[in-house]
């Protein structure tokens, strides 16, 4: 181990120790799929020169959307092309469904990628943008043909294949490039910001289109820095701050695990002051306030599954008459503002 | 936007010969970049570097020449135009844009990873992208090499030229020079494709090459053996003087000269193949 990396590793043990990296049981249960259904990251480092570029990465990502969540400079993207072979780890190994990310004959077969580079080989049509491509792979024009007015059609531009790229806006040259990386129909679909540029209606299809590819059984591995869209279409988050994993897993299940922030819960009820009178005797309850409208309590607790059940029996013994139960801080904003200290830019 | 979807994997046919999924890819990745090597907007210059002799010799022949020109001089004045203009000059400079753009070029454009993302031994990349460059500069400079030589011999001595080129020793000549730049496309040509890929900036070992290539008529016999231009020399039908401070070496036979100028690009591909499996993209530092 160079010098570099193991002042890093002096460097952020803080970081590891306080946020531990979280995962929670829904994540562990993958480890009974077979490792060739799995993407694997294997004590994964990457440094570029003396610069940290992700730590120690352990990683095991099932099917469904997987979603990479972290400020920029996080590592996101060099997760993302480590696991591409764009990049090489400096140390560890990683494997996509079984193939190694040093064989892209093979890996690209079911790996698509769609990058963040807004850049296109010059002069191209978007029609000719993926159809080459599916020719470098060795199909015939009419198999390219076809799957390239598929891919086209999955994205709404059918009606623009013709036009240079050059000519399209923003919106479009993402589509174009998301077009591209699913042409081949791949198992594992990775996608750096993909709803980057595209309009509140298009973003809806897209993520529509990923919810959909997903209950295929597809892997799609998607960088966002949109948190709520993340909340919404994700089944795992991976959070990663600084080079490393800090959290990864279902969302509610990360939230679950962290002790140290307790969570919020408002309770909408006839009686606050019982109510908090109540819950003010269960040690894992830290917090309980009675809502400015004296129609609700807030509570903080350590253990959100006992306190569910504590509410239960106060229901189930009649004494508060219980409106609405809604976690105030169980999403992907929370998770953010908790683990990594800021509200990542958008909401 | 559909969401019908026909995931996943693989309805294309995974193939069981290797040798003949790369001949499709080869083929593949060959039209694409021959295209942007004779369509794309990089092409302008390799176009003015051809047409540099052309013109200049399309010049000469609207201009009134002296009818004391012998005609007997052409075929020098012909083997020093082309070994100072041609050769060093045109062929030089042409390879070096057309093969060090093939990467280089792709990795200013951020869009390499386009094959690298496709799945396609690297290798194969690197032959294709190699191959489309021999195709397109061999057809520009052979051109002008062609070209080059008729316009100096046909519009003076029209009758004398055509007994020259069809019954005499002059159609050889052309083939040998035209023969002579093509092994030259293919030599430098490897050579300038494996620089782009190793260097960030390949416009300085370029010109190292190029500094090492125009003293090679003063280095010792052993040292002028690793050149290109050495063993070039050694097959143009007409050996110009290389001035007073020349070393002399024997010129190499053609049947090593041109195995031995093959060999040497086989092995600078084979190391070009090896480098771009390692290759990283990392358009950022670039």
């Amino acid at each position: 181990m160079s010098d570099t990396e193991q002042q890093v590793e002096v460097g952020t043990d803080q970081i590891r120790n306080s946020q531990s990296a979280i995962r929670n049981s829904d994540r562990n249960s993958k480890f009974a799929i077979r490792n060739s259904d799995l993407i694997i990251f294997d004590d994964v480092s990457k440094f570029y020169g003396e610069i940290l570029g992700v730590n120690r990465v352990n990683l095991q990502i099932g099917p469904g959307i997987t979603s990479l969540v972290g400020p920029n400079g996080a590592g996101k993207s060099t997760l993302m092309n480590l696991m591409t072979g764009l990049l090489q780890p400096t140390r560890g190994a990683i494997s996509i469904l079984g193939t190694p990310t040093d064989q892209p004959e093979e890996l690209f077969r079911k790996v698509g990628y769609c990058t963040q580079f807004d850049s296109f080989p010059r002069g191209l049509t978007g029609r000719d943008f993926i159809k080459s491509y599916l020719l470098i792979q060795g199909l015939d024009h009419k198999q390219a043909d076809s799957l390239t007015t598929t891919a086209l059609e999955r994205v709404s531009l059918l009606d623009a294949a013709d036009r240079k790229v050059a000519a399209y806006s923003k919106g479009m040259r993402q589509r174009i490039r998301l077009a591209q990386s699913l042409a081949h129909r791949p198992s594992v679909l990775i996608l750096d910001e993909p709803l980057n540029g595209l309009d509140p209606m298009v973003r809806a299809e897209t993520i529509a289109l990923f919810r959909s590819l997903a209950d295929e059984g597809m892997h799609l591995i998607i960088s966002s820095h949109i948190l709520h869209e993340v909340d919404m279409m994700s089944d795992f988050v991976v959070l990663v701050n600084n080079g490393y994993v800090v959290a990864e897993g279902n969302i509610h299940g990360v939230r679950d695990e962290m002790e140290e922030h307790p969570m919020q819960i408002l309770i909408r009820c006839d009686q606050p002051g019982k109510l908090a009178a109540h819950v003010f005797a269960e040690d894992h309850v830290v917090e309980a306030r009675v809502h400015e409208d004296h129609r609700g309590l807030f509570v903080r607790t350590r253990r959100a599954d006992d306190f569910h059940l504590l509410l239960n029996r106060i229901v189930a013994d009649g004494e508060v008459n219980i409106e609405s139960i809604a976690p105030v801080d169980d999403d992907m904003n929370a998770v953010y503002q908790y683990l990594i200290g800021s509200d990542g830019g958008s909401t | 936007m559909s969401s019908t979807v026909n995931t996943v994997n693989n309805k294309l046919a995974k193939p069981s010969l290797p040798w003949s999924l790369w001949l499709r890819q080869i083929r593949a990745i060959f039209s694409l970049e021959t295209r942007k090597n004779f369509l794309g907007k990089r092409a302008i210059l390799i176009y003015l570097l051809a047409l540099l002799p052309v013109s200049m010799l399309g010049l000469l022949a609207l201009v009134p020449t002296p009818k004391s020109n012998n005609f007997a001089n052409l075929s020098m004045i012909f083997a020093w135009i082309y070994a100072g203009l041609i050769l060093r000059t045109v062929v030089f400079f042409g390879c070096a844009w057309i093969f060090m753009n093939l990467f280089r070029g792709e990795l200013v454009d951020r869009s390499l990873h386009y094959y690298f993302l496709s799945p396609v031994r690297r290798e194969v990349l690197v032959v294709g992208k190699y191959l489309s460059g021999v195709v397109a500069s061999s057809v520009l400079f052979v051109g002008t090499t062609i070209v080059s030589l008729l316009l100096l011999y046909f519009p003076d001595h029209f009758s004398e030229s055509g007994r020259f080129f069809f019954d005499g020793p002059g159609m050889s000549q052309l083939l040998t020079y035209a023969g002579v730049t093509m092994l030259a496309c293919i030599g430098y040509g490897a050579f300038f494709l494996f620089i782009g890929l190793f260097f960030r900036n390949p416009i300085i070992p370029a010109l190292v090459m190029y500094g090492w290539e125009l003293i090679n008529f003063l280095l010792p016999p052993l040292l002028k053996k690793i050149s290109v231009i050495h063993y070039l020399n050694s097959l143009v039908p007409i050996q110009v003087s290389e001035g007073p401070f020349a070393v002399v070496a024997e010129p190499t036979p053609s049947w090593i000269a041109i195995p031995g100028l093959l060999l040497v690009t086989l092995l600078v591909l084979i190391a070009a193949g090896y480098r771009i499996r390692h290759l990283e993209i990392k358009y950022g530092s670039e």
